[in-house]
């Protein structure tokens, strides 16, 4: 039992911070009709940036953290200014291509700053020991799960009360619709891929701290899109309650399954199973918007 | 489509031929015989980037018809070819059949696996069918890892030499004949699948697959067979790749390399089987050059940089192509040709 609740709230610490980078995702996708592949590529970068900004410069961690998010934002408007601006109104493989080319990219950079190493910052977050019973909770965890919230909580209100927010969910909704009332939907693309980039980077912060920055941390884009399709690609809620069953779900697979396995490994592949499940069976997801439409 | 000045269609057969006059027909032959030729004056090295290329050609001619003239975007292909280089590496390693059995057994087998992970895009498409792909890619490499006794999991499996009767195909020049045979023989047949009654059910799929479906094509079969086929290509070329390295193991088919073959198609234009050759070529090529310049950039900058280059240049020449000539170079081959054809002239009445 205490194996099992063990691996419960490590899933659910782990699901947030996948939730975290899921939403990144459907922001994009809500806004502009992307399907961003290069989602976890920012989780990578944010890593190596932590690790960057906390090790060979030292800075305490508010700091590091305000310079990532600053090189996020840059990275974001960048990105979407040079690359996805000539893709509106392209198909669907075009865009794609384009992200995952985006992604290699960025792989590219990774390798030439840093080295594609194994680098850790492991210690310098802030820690926190919490004991539920007989189960400790790891303090990375925690700080995951609460650096998710708070980030997930802002961007509620983010699109609750401010007026970008507005123009953002106006966006998805209607794009001509919301050109004929003159909002800029190229600001609005912009602010989409800023706060994808921001959110990336802060999960990848998160991530570094527990398995260090490499560049494996960029796989977890692809576990964020079982995220997005089990939570409906166009759901901010479905991502987060997808997030979290997914992240307990592999966790809990993994820790019964992999014993039994000769490879092991079960983790890494349980997302796509998810995957192909939810699009055989369910393509619009948990709470998907169902478009009708037959072929 | 425009025809030189005074080049008339009279009849049905002039109008559907491939190559229309003798000097295409002569043209053909050059190539033929240059391709034939070859092993006798290039070296090894270069033998084996054209090997590379065939086999790569192969590949790319199934990706062409399943994605570029059918529309179904599969980013598994590198996991449909795991298939069938592993289905044909095990029949010769581990039950000892010949090589002419093989090759297409593992064809076979790859276009099963399509037809599997094909049965979702009967429901979905666009980005869904995407990840689907992607989901196929990464479970049938797992699945293959976890088939230790069969399939060597990570360790990977030896080959045996290959050969036809009594023809040892092991030398780099034979095995160059036998891939350039097949590339020849693919090339051919994609060319024509695309003409016959399946390939333009595909375009129509690919072009509004409600309206082809209203005019009576049937896209649970058409779009079947458009995995399928893509994916016997897929298996024969893999086929041929790991019985030229002797040697199948999972780090031959990363997730990146179907990226590639989209890549491929990109730069040289989709939906051409010319364009296929184009994208093929000049992603290899380029592949060659990273190789050469790599090293010297990591020694005169830092160690890391070849790995960098080799990412970077392939990311940067697609996000270029997408962004300045989405049609790829197929598109401009035939400007250029029209340039030629319409010499002095600047413009042609239609088109």
């Amino acid at each position: 039992m205490t194996f099992f609740l063990q691996l419960v709230l490590t899933g659910f610490a782990q699901g947030m911070v996948y939730a975290l980078i899921a939403i990144g995702f459907v922001i994009i996708l809500k806004c502009s009709e992307v399907f961003n592949i290069a989602q976890g590529h920012f989780v990578m970068i944010g890593g190596y940036l932590a690790y960057t900004f906390l090790v060979p410069c030292g800075l305490p961690m508010w700091a590091a953290l305000l310079l990532a998010i600053a090189v996020a934002i840059v990275m974001g408007l960048l990105i979407e200014r040079l690359m996805l601006r000539p893709m509106v109104g392209q198909p669907v493989l075009a865009v794609v291509m384009m992200t995952i080319a985006l992604a290699t990219v960025l792989s590219g950079l990774a390798t030439l700053l840093w080295g594609a190493q194994y680098k850790t910052y492991y210690g310098l977050l802030p820690t926190i020991t919490v004991k539920v019973g007989a189960v400790s909770i790891p303090s990375e965890s925690l700080i995951g799960l609460i650096v998710s919230v708070i980030c997930v909580v802002m961007l509620m209100l983010l699109f609750r009360f401010t007026k970008i927010g507005l123009a953002m969910r106006a966006t998805a909704e209607d794009l001509q619709v919301v050109q004929s009332v003159g909002i800029k939907a190229t600001t609005v693309y912009a602010v989409s891929w800023v706060i994808a980039c921001v959110v990336g980077v802060i999960g990848g912060i998160l991530l570094g701290g527990v398995s260090g920055a490499n560049m494996e941390l960029a796989n977890i884009g692809l576990k964020a899109f079982a995220v997005v399709l089990l939570g409906g690609l166009d759901s901010i809620g479905g991502a987060i309650v997808a997030g979290i069953i997914l992240g307990m779900l592999e966790n809990v697979a993994a820790g019964y399954l992999d014993p039994l396995l000769p490879g092991g490994g079960l983790a890494q592949v349980f997302p796509f199973i998810v995957m192909i499940i939810v699009l055989i069976f369910r393509p619009n997801g948990l709470f998907g918007l169902s478009r009708i439409e037959r072929v | 489509m425009g025809l030189r000045t005074g080049t008339f269609q009279e009849n049905y057969a002039q109008d559907m031929a491939i190559f229309r006059s003798r000097m295409r027909w002569g043209m053909l032959l050059a190539l033929l015989i240059f391709l034939f030729i070859c092993p006798l004056f290039f070296s090894d090295r270069i033998l084996t980037i054209m090997t590379m290329i065939g086999i790569a050609l192969v590949s790319v001619h199934g990706l062409n018809i399943l994605t570029g003239y059918c529309g179904q975007i599969s980013i598994g292909h590198a996991g449909f070819m795991a298939v069938g280089g592993y289905t044909s590496a095990i029949l010769c390693a581990k039950l000892g059949f010949p090589f002419w059995v093989a090759l297409p057994c593992g064809g076979l087998a790859a276009g099963i696996a399509g037809l599997i992970f094909g049965l979702p895009s009967l429901k979905i498409k666009g980005f869904y069918l995407i990840m689907a792909t992607i989901a196929a890619q990464f479970i049938i490499i797992w699945i293959i890892i976890q088939l230790r006794s069969i399939t060597g999991g990570t360790d990977g499996l030896s080959v045996p030499r290959p050969s036809i009767g009594s023809i040892n195909l092991s030398s780099k020049s034979n095995y160059f004949y036998l891939v350039m045979v097949f590339a020849c023989l693919a090339t051919i047949t994609a060319h024509n699948i695309v003409r016959t009654r399946a390939g333009r059910a595909f375009i129509a799929i690919r072009d509004n697959d409600l309206a082809a479906e209203v005019m009576g094509v049937s896209l649970w079969s058409y779009k079947l067979q458009a995995f399928f086929i893509g994916c016997v290509y897929a298996g024969v070329a893999v086929s041929l790749l790991v019985h030229y390295i002797r040697f199948a193991s999972t780090d031959q088919f990363p997730f990146m390399d179907s990226v590639w073959y989209l890549g491929m198609l990109i730069v040289g234009g989709m939906g051409s089987t010319t364009g296929a050759i184009f994208g093929v070529v000049a992603l290899k090529l380029l592949d060659e050059l990273v190789t050469i310049v790599g090293p010297i950039l990591a020694a005169a900058v830092a160690p890391q940089t070849a790995a960098s280059l080799a990412l970077m240049s392939h990311g940067l020449v697609i996000i270029i192509f997408l962004i300045f000539e989405p049609r790829g170079l197929h598109h401009r081959w035939e400007i250029i040709k029209a340039y030629f054809r319409l010499w002095p002239f600047s413009h042609e009445v239609s088109d």
